[in-house]
């Protein structure tokens, strides 16, 4: 049933794209032709231009899904559902005077901007979007060949150097104002960033010990064989998705533009485009860490088999779970509300650290034992073990912060107006 | 290319570590040395070590260095406060750390020299040499392990130092 849909429908597109890919390929000993270099030109622009298009669709999707949970319209008057809205903003950007305040350093105002898409925007090279399974003649095994702009063999080390480089923008950009407000955004950002890297970096480490690998390809090669990675480190998982908000200055840790403390923190002096770059960085940072968690923890452009339909399966897979998760980014900020920032750094320094730590030393521990038993028992345990510090953690805070109402000397609401009332 | 790359690159940590100590502002002096740890990595890049390379930008310019910027705007450091302080002695004392660094890594390079730890071309295909993960793993944790512990240890002092400097009382 799947194959026969899939020599209808992806087949028919498959062969003229495999005879593209044939083309764009290296030479049969690996040296670049021509077409490989233009190729990968191509692909370069092509995965440039999907970044940016869907960070702007991300401010039109932030903004209408916020207006759907608070019962409201959003921008529904620009192009159908207001879908051209992004072109709009973008001309109202455009147009905008461009204002330098006066106090500014500006070599490092002008280039702080900058600083915060480039990181961002570069991480996506490493990141395979689609792939293909192909049997070797001989012993009839499938392997897996992911397709990414550079198939680099320490990508997963890339990805991290490069994605803590984008804090310069905002530390620089606060700093450069020359305003107390955005010099306080500049700080929080630089140590937010600082304490929750490290829960990031430690998280993926579970990761690359079993896949034993820092290459991403092998990471989803693994995956295909032996399952999603959140299942195997669902610890590491979830402190990865976390990190991952912080990293990108996200609700429910948006300390450094926190609106109701720092008017809008780093960028409160920035107007017209350079302020919209600071946006386009948030989304395409937002972007680039959903597709690190697909990759990372969630079999990146595999699903059960059904990517073995060809590679437009695999790109439909991959944006399927990428956009899922940049839905994901919308609805936590309209649910959960920000963090104390001594509560953010406790979070990040006082439980994530020392959970990823203990689970890098589970799982080598029982990587070195080679035992199939215990790697699947291992979820279980560190689950249990959370769930149990979480109701122990529980139960002392029930006692420390007992509602106001039961604390002597306080009458409760309800119980005052009706004493007015009678009164 | 290789020759060429690696000139652009040298040049860019050389000029940039120039930079970092000339300039008056703490804040461009962190960014030029930013700079000088990509212009290293760039020519780890062309010695093709990947790993170090990374490792250098992740490490130093991603993590280190944000954290000197962090301290640099908390303290609100400017160039007129830093001037002031300058102490006397510190030229005399830079050149001597300069000439001690320079006469270590001398000797160092001398000795390796004579034990032929620069092979040619040829040599280095039948060595095998890479600058993967597992190859800079298995030399680090296994070969020089005691370096690398005594390492560790000279850092925990570090941060031992740092604890009671920060504490007010000892109790």
């Amino acid at each position: 049933m799947i194959h026969a849909l899939a020599n209808l429908g992806l087949g028919m597109l498959h062969q003229p794209i495999a005879f593209l890919f044939g083309f764009f390929d290296r030479a049969g000993d690996g040296s670049a032709t021509f077409g490989w270099v233009i190729g990968k030109i191509l692909l370069v622009l092509l995965v440039t231009h999907v970044i940016l298009i869907l960070a702007a669709l991300m401010v039109w999707a932030e903004r209408r899904v916020s207006a759907w949970m608070q019962g409201r319209l959003g921008p529904n008057r620009v192009g159908p559902e207001g879908l051209l809205q992004p072109l709009a903003d973008l001309g109202k950007f455009m147009f905008k005077e461009d204002v330098i305040p006066g106090h500014v350093h500006k070599v490092m105002y002008t280039i702080a901007p900058l600083i915060t898409v480039i990181p961002a925007m570069i991480t996506f090279a490493v990141i395979p979007f689609t792939g293909s399974f192909e049997t070797s003649g001989a012993t009839g095994d499938t392997f897996i060949q992911s397709w990414q702009i550079a198939d680099l063999n320490i990508g997963v080390l890339y990805i991290l150097s490069v994605t803590g480089l984008g804090v310069y923008g905002l530390t620089l950009g606060g700093w450069a104002s020359n305003s107390k407000y955005s010099l306080l955004g500049g700080v929080r950002a630089s140590a937010q960033m600082i304490s929750y890297e490290l829960s990031l970096g430690l998280a993926v480490v579970p990761v690359v010990l079993i896949v034993s690998s820092l290459n991403l390809g092998d990471v989803i090669a693994w995956q295909a064989d032996n399952g999603w990675m959140a299942f195997h480190q669902p610890l590491a998982a979830f402190i990865f998705m976390i990190a991952v908000y912080a990293e990108t200055n996200r609700l429910p840790f948006d300390m450094p533009e926190a609106e109701t403390e720092l008017v809008a923190g780093y960028h409160t002096e920035y107007s017209s485009m350079k302020f919209a770059l600071f946006f386009m960085g948030e989304y395409t940072a937002m972007t680039v860490g959903s597709a690190l968690l697909v990759t990372l923890f969630l079999g990146g452009w595999t699903f059960f088999g059904l990517e073995q339909l060809g590679w437009a399966m695999g790109v439909l897979i991959f944006s399927a779970k990428v956009l899922f998760f940049l839905f994901a980014f919308i609805w936590v900020r309209w649910t959960i509300p920000r963090f104390r920032y001594d509560q953010l750094m406790w979070l990040g320094w006082g439980i994530f650290l020392p959970l990823t730590l203990v689970n890098v030393l589970l799982t080598a521990g029982a990587l070195a034992m080679d035992q199939a038993w215990i790697m699947w028992i291992l979820p279980l345990v560190l689950i249990a073990s959370i769930l149990i510090a979480a109701w122990i953690g529980w139960k002392r805070d029930e006692k420390k912060f007992q509602p106001l109402s039961d604390a002597p000397g306080v009458i409760p609401a309800g119980a005052a107006t009706g004493e007015e009332a009678s009164a | 290319m290789t020759t060429a790359l690696f000139v652009i690159f040298g040049a860019t940590a050389l000029a940039s570590a120039l930079l970092a100590v000339t300039r008056k502002n703490p804040v461009a002096s962190a960014m030029w040395l930013v700079m000088m740890f990509f212009g290293l990595a760039g020519g780890y890049v062309v010695l093709e070590a990947y790993f170090v390379a990374a490792v250098q930008v992740l490490v130093y310019a991603g993590a280190i260095m944000v954290l000197f910027l962090f301290v640099i705007m908390l303290l609100d450091l400017r160039s007129e406060h830093l001037m002031e302080e300058e102490a006397p002695r510190m030229p005399i004392l830079g050149v001597a750390a300069a000439v001690l660094f320079l006469a270590v890594s001398g000797i160092a390079l001398l000795n390796a020299v004579d034990d032929g730890m620069f092979p040619d071309a040829a040599a280095r295909a039948t060595l095998e040499l890479d600058g993967s993960a597992r190859a800079i793993g298995e030399s680090l944790f296994g070969t020089w392990l005691l370096a690398f512990e005594v390492t560790s240890v000279l850092l925990l002092g570090a941060i031992f130092g740092a604890v009671i400097l920060t504490k007010r009382r000892l109790t």
